[in-house]
């Protein structure tokens, strides 16, 4: 069968597979967000109107809703408009949800790739330093400094940042993105206030901006570094006790060379999967720490909005990250595909 | 276990299981360091009464927000509270929101997957597609979503957060049944007349048991965590009730000034998820087939 099909053909295919899958399961997350709406809530339309309205007024609403129409029929129309980008509209802004989503979606991208950046920075070359001297003191130190980041509550070490840092030793900025004082300064291009002021040329901004983005991403970075190093570890791991590497060692290659060039080479392609797979889980963890630093971003709108029963934006923020989520998910897959030259020969 | 190895009754290769078991974890000092920690908060959840200072919920209104010290050993909190009393009664809810995670999601995971693994067909390709949604989305968002939609209280959150932890036990079981199901020995029961419920209940769930095992006490400090981010973001468990991650929500008002209302709580979660973490790496480390095969 390998044989006459194309390598072509084998492409074209996997793509199709991986489009049809990332198809039914983002319908699937259509379904939940619209289980979760319309099917829990005893009745959605109060929580829209509240216990006094009248009559009239729930009945407006009602056929507003669509809620007279069969559940198939509401379900189809509800996908049609997520696949217009027409999430509904926010109680409590009154503005479309995608608006707002959009607009609270750089501060969380920053906050969560800066944080990526220097998990990866921590986590590598701990998790290999750590795989290289197995079972020794750097191996416990790094494992213990892991340990203590999967089991610490992220908003409660927030806090705990924000107590030493900012309020005893005045080394950062409180919570929040940027001081009162410098709000509207810059010129939105980006919507990123550090890059938009480093091309502005607003050093103060820009300073300003950093001292308050400094503790959270150093938290985020912590947490990521954590994950990532023991995942590093135990790919290199695998590596190290494979027999290329003892005739690496053999041929009288130095041990960098043996650990950077051929190990971490190889445990390198399923790292990346990894790396791309755990950006979405910052994406999602921003909820809580975005909470504690009062971060304006899409967590810190979908905690809000739960509080005032804004139901729309929960659920358009939900299904927004879940979306990503689900995209890098496969985007991870493919990669994996395209980088690892055995899947790239060998899949039948 | 080789096979020229004969042992008397099944009774008594289980019993040597067991005590090897005990024995080969004694002697890993961080899973005993676990341990210890989970005995610790079992004891505080059972004699809560006894060990607690004060009332948990009384509030003495002339002892506001009181630094640790003798009176208060930890300190008190916005109403009077003693923190430390109220983190000891906390120890019941956080077993409450593991237990109920832990005992309902892991036999609904594992029964979906065990049915899918053995019946295969549509019912697999459905309940498979279903897990995957569930595991593509992210967990804490989802929990969020499912509360906002329940409402808020200690065992919607518990509901909300087995609602996210039951695909793992899914995957893990149906790949174990796939495993089984036409094994031999499984084709000698059913030549001998059982049904297929026999041989999934007798037969197949039992070989399941050493992963969902492993896969429950590391999953313990997650569902901690994230009762506590709920607490903390006020859908978990409502005020008054001392739950560690609502204690630290109202005292993160006084962060500055009064630090030990949040921070003690916190203290508490922390040592707490660091047991069940330890626990879950020593019981993983002796339990996983998958690991075992590769030593």
């Amino acid at each position: 069968m390998a044989a006459t099909a194309s390598p072509h053909f084998l492409r074209a295919r996997r793509l199709t597979n991986a489009l049809v899958t990332t198809a039914i399961t983002l319908l699937g997350l259509v379904a939940l967000t619209f289980f979760i709406g319309r099917v829990i809530p005893i009745d959605p339309v109060l929580s829209i109107v509240g216990e006094k309205a009248t009559q009239e007024a729930y009945d407006k609403v009602y056929y507003a809703l669509g809620l007279d129409k069969p559940v198939w029929e509401q379900f189809t129309s509800y996908t049609f408009k997520l696949l217009q980008g027409d999430f509904g509209t926010s109680f409590t802004t009154t503005r479309p949800v995608l608006t707002d989503l959009l607009s609270f979606f750089p501060a969380t991208l920053e906050l969560a790739t800066l944080g990526l950046l220097l998990g990866v920075a921590l986590g590598v070359p701990a998790g290999v330093a750590s795989a290289y001297w197995h079972d020794k003191w750097p191996d416990h130190l790094i494992r213990i400094i892991g340990l203590i980041g999967y089991s610490v509550p992220i908003f409660w070490l927030g806090l705990v940042g924000l107590y030493v840092f900012y309020y005893k030793l005045d080394w950062v900025a409180g919570p929040g993105q940027i001081d009162v004082f410098f709000v509207g300064i810059v010129k939105p291009i980006t919507n990123s206030i550090l890059i938009d002021s480093l091309i502005g040329g607003h050093w103060d901004v820009f300073w300003n901006a950093f001292s308050h983005i400094v503790l959270p991403v150093c938290l985020v970075g912590y947490f990521s570094m954590a994950y990532l190093s023991r995942m590093t570890r135990s790919l290199m791991l695998d590596q190290l006790t494979q027999e290329y590497v003892l005739t690496a060692r053999l041929k009288g290659a130095n041990e960098f060379e043996v650990v950077v060039g051929h190990a971490l080479r190889n445990a390198a392609i399923p790292l990346v999967t990894i790396i791309a797979l755990s950006y979405g889980g910052l994406l999602e963890g921003s909820v809580l720490i975005e909470t504690v630093f009062g971060w304006p971003g899409i967590g810190n709108y979908i905690a809000s909005s739960l509080f005032r029963g804004d139901i729309n934006a929960v659920l358009g923020g939900t299904f927004l990250v879940g979306a990503i989520f689900i995209i890098l998910n496969q985007l991870s897959d493919v990669l994996y595909a395209t980088l690892d030259p055995r899947t790239r020969e060998l899949r039948k | 276990m080789s096979a020229t190895q004969t042992v008397a009754s099944a009774g008594s290769a289980r019993w040597k299981q067991i005590v090897s078991f005990c024995r080969r974890f004694a002697r890993n000092p961080l899973g005993m360091f676990g341990l210890f920690i989970l005995v610790a908060l079992l004891f505080c959840a059972a004699f809560a009464e006894i060990i607690a200072p004060y009332d948990p919920y009384l509030p003495n209104l002339t002892a506001r927000l009181t630094a640790p010290g003798a009176e208060f050993l930890l300190g008190s909190d916005e109403l009077g509270r003693d923190i430390l009393s109220r983190v000891i009664y906390g120890s019941r809810l956080t077993l409450l929101i593991v237990g109920l995670v832990i005992l309902t999601s892991a036999p609904i995971g594992l029964l979906i997957g065990v049915v899918s693994g053995t019946y295969g067909g549509w019912l697999d390709a459905f309940f498979m597609r279903v897990t995957d949604v569930f595991l593509a989305v992210p967990k804490l968002l989802l929990a969020l979503a499912f509360v906002a939609a329940l409402g808020p209280g200690i065992v919607n959150a518990a509901i909300a957060i087995t609602l996210t932890a039951w695909p793992p036990y899914a995957r893990m079981a149906r790949a174990e049944a796939l495993a089984v199901r036409n094994s031999d020995y499984v084709n000698a029961v059913r030549l001998a007349g059982a049904s297929e419920f026999h041989i999934i209940l007798y037969h197949i769930i039992p070989m399941c048991m050493s992963s969902v095992i492993v896969r429950m006490t590391l999953d313990m400090a997650g569902i901690i965590l994230t009762a506590a981010g709920l607490g903390f973001i006020g859908l978990g468990a409502q005020p008054p009730m001392p739950e560690w991650g609502a204690m630290i929500s109202t005292g993160r008002k006084f962060i500055f000034d009064q630090w030990w209302v949040a921070t003690v709580p916190g203290f508490a979660i922390f040592i707490v998820s660091l047991g069940f973490n330890l626990l879950g790496d020593a019981v993983r480390d002796l339990l996983d087939p998958h690991l075992k095969a590769r030593s």
